[in-house]
């Protein structure tokens, strides 16, 4: 059984229909890379497992266990389950070691110092130590993410959903977070990210998904994805993809 | 530029601009003589003019028995002073003929320097010469008719003498708006809450809040005053029929003011943006948690302006008790005005409110000035 599985999922904003009977497995320590046009979903599909937006028919199941719809403890599913979004979202009114510590201290009931510590240990693996008594406002885009990246980890989560998290950085900060996201797909963190770095996709992923028409149109690991897709409409999405020199 | 020029032919840049625009910010500036002149024409008007309304003055002191040429010194001196405003005016002269000089020199840059400084020269002249207008225009009316109104509202013996009564009097209404602004801090807050809960459960009492706001809000506070002051009685309710005429007063701005300030604190709680409060549900926190947290501390901070904004508001609203018979400080200069027949008491109240609440003003403009540099600066 794979750990999480999105059976048959639907969703629907007013008559828009964003999932029309999406399926999607993703295994332990699989990194799944989901790509497709803007518009296709990626972010909602993220924000659904995160219990951040509601699904009006399927499942979505960890564990075999039951992960939407009514009586689901949210707050537990987050626990388990860390999101990073595209515009970072760090508190601006706490500074970094706060931003990091909140969440451990308030939901998981850790001790202060405790969480203080496993913060700064986590802030030194990416080298932002220093910047832990800094407002959030005084870091650059890049450092701002790696932060939000490290907020989600002291959660300890078993899952880690990455909204593009660096399609609003320059491209010279970009490498500083995907490194950390390299980092983690080797350590074996089992993580789903929608993206539009097509080269970072192909190394790291083990599974890249194509998202069209409210189902995930074509999957297959990344070698056969970029290289020979099956399905006309993946092919058209890679051309345009490559013709704007991301590839 | 010669191929550039074929490819603008008939495009859309070329429409737009026309055919024959040239660059302009090169040419000399256009002459500007006539603006120092007329700063000459308005300065020496308005000193002649400043000379007649202290002569005025005089003449109205006089009258009164404070002629002389002791209370004359000041009057002279100020007739110096609006000599000042010659200075920004003939300033703005010098440098119509240096501009004058400079182009007939063929030295644009020096002409255009010039012509920028005579034009801030002659509007400073302006500019003052606005200021002392009105003030003749206030000086004319108070020596206007024998020095009537400075009589009515400014009677220096009886607003000496009735001070202390009055200034007694004011803390009744200080008293009234701190107890007041005490309560409408929590109330506010309350129904703020209660409007925002979420889900379908908390559905009614959504709506009585969003009923209540609207109400109190529509309500005239004079009219809801009035009715709680001698309602209340009437009813014969136990306790709340034998309060004082303050605890109604203060109960009456409690509930007005409650609904604006419930407003004030949902506005800056929707002010926080959406995905902060996605963030801090995606580590876990509950929606109480995520308020407490990270929505409240940072709406406070916007928060802050409107609500000394709305304090302010209570505070002179705090006059209205004495409709329902209060003593407080308008009340009481009402009566030592009326046995007098003349209002100088009621000035003292005025200039206690004013003198209370300035400073108030100033912090708020302080407050969202210091709050726009931040979100300039590109904080959130
Ligand atoms: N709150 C909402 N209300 C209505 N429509 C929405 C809402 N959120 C998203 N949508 C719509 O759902 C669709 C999917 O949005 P989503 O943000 O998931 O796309 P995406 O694949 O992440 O795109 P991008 O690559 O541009 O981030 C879009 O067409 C969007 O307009
Ligand atoms: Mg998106």
């Amino acid at each position: 059984m794979a750990m999480i599985e999105i059976c048959n999922i639907t969703k629907s904003y007013g008559e828009f229909k964003v999932f029309d009977g999406l399926s999607l497995e993703v295994e332990e320590h699989q990194v799944v890379c989901l790509i497709g046009p803007s518009g296709c979903g990626k972010s909602t599909l993220l924000r659904c497992m995160n219990g951040l937006e509601t699904i009006q028919d399927g499942e979505i199941r960890i564990h075999g266990d039951r992960m939407s719809g009514p009586g689901v403890d949210v707050n537990a599913l987050r626990r388990d389950v860390g999101i990073v979004f595209q515009s970072y979202n760090l508190f601006p009114h706490m500074s970094v070691l706060e931003n990091v510590t909140l969440a451990p201290v308030k939901v998981l009931h850790e001790s202060r110092a405790s969480a203080e510590e496993k913060a700064m240990r986590l802030l030194k693996r990416i080298g932002l130590e220093h910047k832990a008594r800094e407002y959030p406002d005084r870091l650059s885009g890049g450092q701002q993410q790696r932060v939000a990246i490290v907020r989600a980890l002291a959660m300890g989560p078993m899952v880690l959903l990455l909204d593009e998290i660096t399609s609003a950085l320059d491209p010279e900060l970009v490498s500083e977070v995907l490194n950390i996201v390299r980092d983690l797909a080797a350590e074996g963190m089992t993580m789903l990210l929608a993206t539009h770095e097509m080269g970072f996709a192909r190394e790291v992923a083990s599974k890249v998904c194509f998202l069209y028409g409210g189902k995930v149109h074509e999957e297959g690991p990344p070698s056969q994805m970029f290289s020979e897709p099956k399905e006309e409409r993946t092919r058209a999405f890679l051309q345009r993809i490559i013709e704007a020199g991301r590839l | 530029m010669g191929e550039n020029e074929g490819n603008r032919e008939g495009g859309l840049i070329a429409d737009l601009l026309g055919s024959d625009r040239r660059f302009t910010a090169g040419t000399p500036p256009r002459d500007a003589t006539g603006w120092s002149i007329t700063a000459l024409f308005v300065a020496l008007f308005v000193i002649f003019a400043t000379w007649s309304t202290l002569n005025g003055i005089h003449a109205a002191l006089a009258t009164v028995g404070v002629g002389g040429v002791l209370p004359a010194i000041p009057l002279v001196l100020c007739g110096i002073a609006a000599l000042i405003l010659l200075w920004p005016a003939v300033q703005s002269w010098r440098q119509s003929q240096v501009a004058k000089s400079a182009l007939a020199g063929g030295d644009l840059v020096a002409t255009r320097v010039a012509t920028a400084s005579l034009r801030e020269y002659a509007f400073s002249t302006f500019g003052y010469a606005a200021v002392v207008v009105i003030a003749l225009f206030a000086a004319q009316f108070f020596i206007a008719n024998e020095l009537a109104v400075s009589r009515t509202f400014f009677q220096v013996p009886l607003i000496v003498s009735s001070l202390s009564l009055v200034i007694k009097a004011f803390w009744t209404n200080i008293y009234i708006f701190v107890i007041a602004e005490i309560l409408v801090l929590v109330w506010g807050l309350i129904v703020a809450i209660a409007r925002m809960l979420p889900g379908d459960a908390a559905r009614p009492i959504r709506l009585i809040s969003m009923i209540y706001t609207d109400m109190f809000r529509g309500l005239p506070a004079i009219i809801n005053i009035y009715l709680i002051g001698f309602g209340i009685p009437l009813t014969g309710l136990p306790v709340l029929k034998d309060l004082q005429p303050e605890s109604y007063a203060i109960l009456a701005l409690t509930l007005t003011y409650g609904a604006y300030v419930a407003e004030v604190y949902r506005s800056g709680i929707e002010s926080i943006h959406w995905s902060q409060v996605a963030a801090a549900r995606s580590l876990g926190l509950s929606y109480m948690q995520t308020m407490r947290y990270v929505v409240v501390p940072q709406a406070v901070r916007r928060i802050i302006p409107p609500l000394l904004n709305d304090f302010i508001g209570l505070q002179k609203d705090t006059a209205l008790v004495n409709v329902i018979g209060s003593i407080d400080a308008f009340n009481q200069a009402r009566i030592v005005a009326s046995n007098h027949f003349n209002l100088s008491p009621v000035t003292t109240v005025a200039l206690l409110f004013i003198l209370i609440t300035i400073p108030q003003t100033r912090l708020v403009d302080k407050l969202i000035e210091r709050d726009q540099r931040r979100t300039r600066a590109g904080g959130n």
